[in-house]
């Protein structure tokens, strides 16, 4: 029951926030209702922890059923696992940054804050529902929202950026949908009446010509949020014209709703068109890691860099997710987690960059580090997440990809591992090249010598973040003791099929 | 028997007692202003749709020419709820007019028609409840007196209505012909799906279509729209259009069901294209009012994947979007007429910075389109969702995914106007209006509607439960 928590409060407080008057209300309500999140979170990992050592092993813990629709076995059904607890814990990580780091939009700001908390509410709902119905329902709560605050608060060709983003997502929710009512009505319990129960579902064999019709849809549909190629388009044009808070949540949380859903839903429910389909997926995989990595090479917009930087390492989500071994998913969960956040910290330091020197320009920029140290920092810091440092959660996450990947003796699997792992040399480059040219040599311009560091609200975010991406890096046991277990779950109907 | 006879027919009698109470206004008093007036006809409304709650009897009159059943009551109910919310957001446009009783008696006369049009057991009375309908309506449809595109809509309105009820009148008689009857309750026995009379069922159907235009019996709705007073088109779009579908449904899944396998298919075909001509055309509008009669046949499509579906669920799922299609339809239409009613202004341009000037409103349009384009979550998702779903109950999953790849193209234009009213900049926005506090109260109850309608599903339930005795 606790669990619907994570709905009430983020409701509750965008409610409040738009029957605030005043700049300093807004905010102080954001704040608070944020950091409600963070605290609920936390609350829920350690209850989950205790849960677990006292020796409860089922898959779902803290359930909750409450009948909706009657008429169509429709059912207000949460539970969490471990791979919902690390999303829960990410999100709540990214949102109060998000709202630290917005701190000074003085635009519109109630309606800003309201959005983006509003978003929240559509992320949590997303990954604690147990029913298909509610999550198919919190997924779209989460698309309108992101087409306002682009095209509102957001920069450049914003307007082109926000529609362009939003008819993509609907277009995958839309695939989602016919997936999702494909499967409801292929299932059966008993009276002719069916059900969206994800867990009835998954103890249910759906016919595999039915899951090969239906896999596909959801596979792809959930794909677009997280670029799947070729239907990674939005993900550049989306993330570089969203403001700071806004890129951080579509880069740091709603790719991972994609993510999540094809664990969830697509490979967890239809294992035998999962594993059929695996090639295409890893392949899909694969095109876009090194295709996002060259791409990444030849942008001069740091936000830019950053977005297709994130096409290619939600390359790497797909690909633990098409290797179908119990390490790649673990390794899968985990680079959602740690890209979120490495993703979200990248974002809100070129965010602060632009703030002060307007410009996003990697020619433009340089000698940063004598102006600003903190914001350098976070932003090396950031970088060497991306590229992969051990120590820091990117490196951790991509091995367990990687070697989750080799444990596939297959040829053409193997190749596609060799050629992932390859792409990092990549990401080296541009991410070194980069931080040198921004950060590093003399100040380039004049003007910047003026500039100032970062604000309290922009170092508290960082750090936050920054301390999110160390714990995964030092200490990764206890994420992935977190995570092994649920993925174990999702692979286990694949054992039995490749046992056949 | 006169029990009966009152409790059975009480909605009528009631609609009928009003007009008369108003024509004895206009005939036996002096001058009124406007205003006491106003307030007077919408307490009386509202009274009437209150009324519509109490005693749920069941039952039939006039040697079934007449029947009711607690879902029919139902339906009214909601005819009844779009009336007074229609006539509440008039506020603005009718303080000033010439002929405001004129106006709610040719309204509460349509309504009658409703009525007895969705009550019928027999086809003849059907047609009688229909023409009550729809020739007031062309008298209504010119009530902004000194327009002359108000007058060519009453035109093209009377004209298109002539037609289909001649269509409709020749399916009947050929249904008489080839049946000897026009009882609803035992022409089942008698349709055979000969060729005749699936031809007559096919004029009966175009008949049918052009009241709820179904593309391609539409052509009428965009002019129409166009040019007839605000108040009036969100009448023809909501109220009248309901009207028939309610009529449709019942006559498809009890009259019609032996010939059910025809109709199945005639049904997807036509829902297919008007959702995507729809669409398709709604996309290029500039006017508002053009813009939602396209957008509104789109959405007929969409409840004739509804209709197809089993009768339960079909019909539940499309009692239920109707409702909403009330409450979201109705709030669109609502900021149009306060703003359209004050500045004269409709096109999509002239919202360009409407935000800035007036946010309130710009939220009420902005939460109405996104209901009408199914974003949970308001109402809209959740009608639209239930009616794909009772579409696809009968497995035609290509169809649902027709339906909802043409939703994006739905999001794309319901979008664009978002796009104007937050995102555009317009040296020269609409200026800030005052909404009367009456109409207020309408919008008020439009977006309740279109906020709790969904989420709370006991409403849901509630039509489902009703719609068990198909």
């Amino acid at each position: 029951m606790f669990l619907s928590l994570l709905l009430i409060v983020p409701l509750l407080t965008s409610i409040a926030i738009l029957l605030c008057k005043g700049l300093k209300q807004v905010r102080t309500i954001s704040l608070l209702g944020a950091s409600t999140q963070l605290i609920l979170a936390f609350d829920l990992l350690i209850k989950f922890w205790k849960e677990r050592s006292s020796g409860n092993t089922s898959t779902m813990l803290f359930e909750w059923d409450y009948t909706w629709f009657a008429s169509f076995n429709i059912h207000y059904h949460i539970g969490v696992d471990g791979i919902s607890v690390c999303m829960i814990l990410l999100t709540a990580f990214v949102v109060l940054a998000g709202v630290l780091v917005s701190w000074k939009i003085d635009t519109l700001s109630k309606e800003f804050f309201f959005l983006l908390l509003f978003l929240s509410l559509g992320a949590y709902g997303f990954f604690i529902s147990l029913d298909l119905f509610t999550l198919f329902f919190f997924l779209e709560v989460a698309v309108i929202p992101k087409y306002l605050l682009i095209g509102i608060w957001g920069s450049g060709k914003k307007e082109y950026s926000a529609m362009k983003l939003a008819l993509m997502l609907m277009g995958g929710s839309a695939l989602v949908f016919v997936g999702l009512v494909g499967i409801y009505f292929n299932t059966d319990v008993g009276n002719g009446q069916h059900t969206f129960n994800l867990l009835e579902i998954s103890q249910m064999h759906i016919p595999v010509h039915i899951q090969k019709i239906f896999f596909p849809f959801a596979f792809i549909g959930f794909g677009v949020f997280t670029a799947l190629f070729p239907f990674h388009t939005w993900v550049p044009d989306g993330h570089s014209s969203a403001p700071t808070a806004a890129s951080m949540f579509l880069a740091g949380i709603s790719m991972k709703l994609g993510g999540y859903g094809c664990l969830r839903v697509a490979t967890f429910l239809m294992p035998d068109a999962a594993h059929e389909y695996s090639w295409i997926i890893i392949l899909l995989a694969t095109i876009a890691i090194i295709y996002g990595a060259f791409a990444t090479m030849m942008q001069r917009d740091l936000k830019y860099i950053n977005a297709y930087s994130s096409v290619s390492h939600c390359g790497f989500v797909l690909l633990g997710i098409g290797m179908l071994t119990q390490t790649s998913i673990t390794g899968a969960v985990m680079q959602m987690v740690s890209h979120g956040l490495m993703t979200a910290l990248f974002f809100a330091a070129i965010g602060m960059l632009y703030n002060r020197t307007h410009t996003r320009m990697v020619d433009q920029l340089g000698g940063l580090l004598k102006v600003m140290p903190f914001i350098s920092t976070v932003f090396v810091i950031a970088g060497l997440c991306s590229l992969g440092l051990p120590g820091l959660s990117g490196f951790v996450a991509e091995m367990t990809v990687f070697m989750g990947s080799w444990q596939n003796p297959d040829k053409l699997y193997r190749l596609a591992t060799i050629l992932a792992c390859a792409s990092i040399v990549v990401t080296a480059v541009y991410i070194l090249r980069a931080t040198a040219k921004t950060i590093m040599g003399p100040v380039t311009n004049a003007k910047f010598t003026t500039l100032g560091d970062a604000s309290w609200n922009e170092k508290l975010a960082s750090g936050l973040l920054i301390a999110g991406i160390v714990a995964i890096g030092v200490a990764p046991f206890w994420l992935y003791q977190l995570v092994t277990p649920a993925a174990e779950n999702i692979i286990h109907p694949l054992l039995r099929i490749v046992m056949k | 028997m006169p029990d009966d006879f009152l409790i059975l027919l009480r909605q009528e009698l009631l609609v009928t007692a009003l007009i008369f109470i108003l024509l004895f206004i206009k005939v036996g008093s002096k001058e009124r202003s406007n205003e006491s007036l106003m307030i007077l006809v919408n307490l009386l409304l509202l009274a009437n749709f209150l009324f519509g709650f109490f005693c749920d009897e069941e039952g039939t009159l006039f040697n079934n020419m007449f029947r009711t059943t607690r879902l029919l009551n139902l339906e009214k109910n909601i005819l009844n709820l779009a009336v007074l919310i229609i006539s509440m957001q008039s506020w603005s446009w009718l303080k000033t007019h010439k002929h405001l009783l004129e106006f709610y008696m040719l309204l509460l006369s349509t309504l009658l028609g409703m009525f007895f049009m969705i009550s019928s057991g027999n086809l003849l009375m059907f047609y009688l409840g229909l023409e009550l309908s729809t020739i007031p309506l062309a008298a209504m449809a010119n009530f902004d007196l000194q327009k002359r595109e108000s007058s060519e809509a009453a035109m093209k309105l009377i004209i298109s209505s002539a037609f289909s009820s001649a269509l409709l009148l020749f399916g009947i008689s050929m249904i008489y012909g080839t049946t000897g009857t026009l009882d609803f309750s035992e022409l089942p026995a008698h349709l055979t799906g000969s060729d005749l009379q699936i031809f007559a069922f096919i004029l009966l159907l175009a008949g049918f279509a052009f009241k709820i235009s179904v593309v391609p019996f539409h052509l009428w709705t965009a002019d129409v729209y166009e040019g007839a007073p605000v108040a009036v088109t969100s009448y023809l779009s909501v109220v009248s259009k309901a009207a028939v579908l309610f009529i449709f449904i019942s006559a498809l899944y009890t009259v019609f069901k032996p010939l059910a396998d025809a109709w199945y298919n005639m049904l997807v075909l036509l829902a297919i294209i008007t959702i995507i001509i729809g669409n398709l055309f709604a996309i290029r509008q500039n006017n508002l009012k053009r813009f939602l009669a396209f957008s509104s046949i789109a959405q007929v499509g969409f409840i004739l994947i509804g209709i197809s579906g089993s009768s339960q669920a079909g019909t539940a799922s499309v009692v239920y979007f109707i409702l909403v299609y009330v409450f979201s339809n109705l709030a669109a239409f609502g900021v149009i007429s306060v703003v359209s009613a004050v500045t004269g202004k409709e096109r999509i341009d002239e919202y360009k910075g409407f935000y800035k000037t007036n946010p309130l409103l710009s939220w009420v349009l902005t939460i109405a389109l996104f209901s009408l384009a199914g974003v949970p979550p308001t109402a809209g998702f959740f009608g639209k969702f239930f009616l794909l779903m009772a579409g696809a109950g009968k497995g035609n999953y290509w169809l649902i995914a027709i339906a909802a790849l043409n939703m994006i193209i739905s999001f794309y234009y319901y979008l664009r106007i978002v796009k104007a009213i937050f995102m555009d900049e317009n040296s020269q926005p609409i200026p800030r209006v005052s909404i009367p506090f009456i109409s207020k109260v309408a919008l008020l109850i439009c977006i309740v509607g279109i906020i709790f309608s969904g989420v709370i599903s006991s409403l849901y339930e509630y039509i489902y439960s009703l719609c068990s005795s198909f």
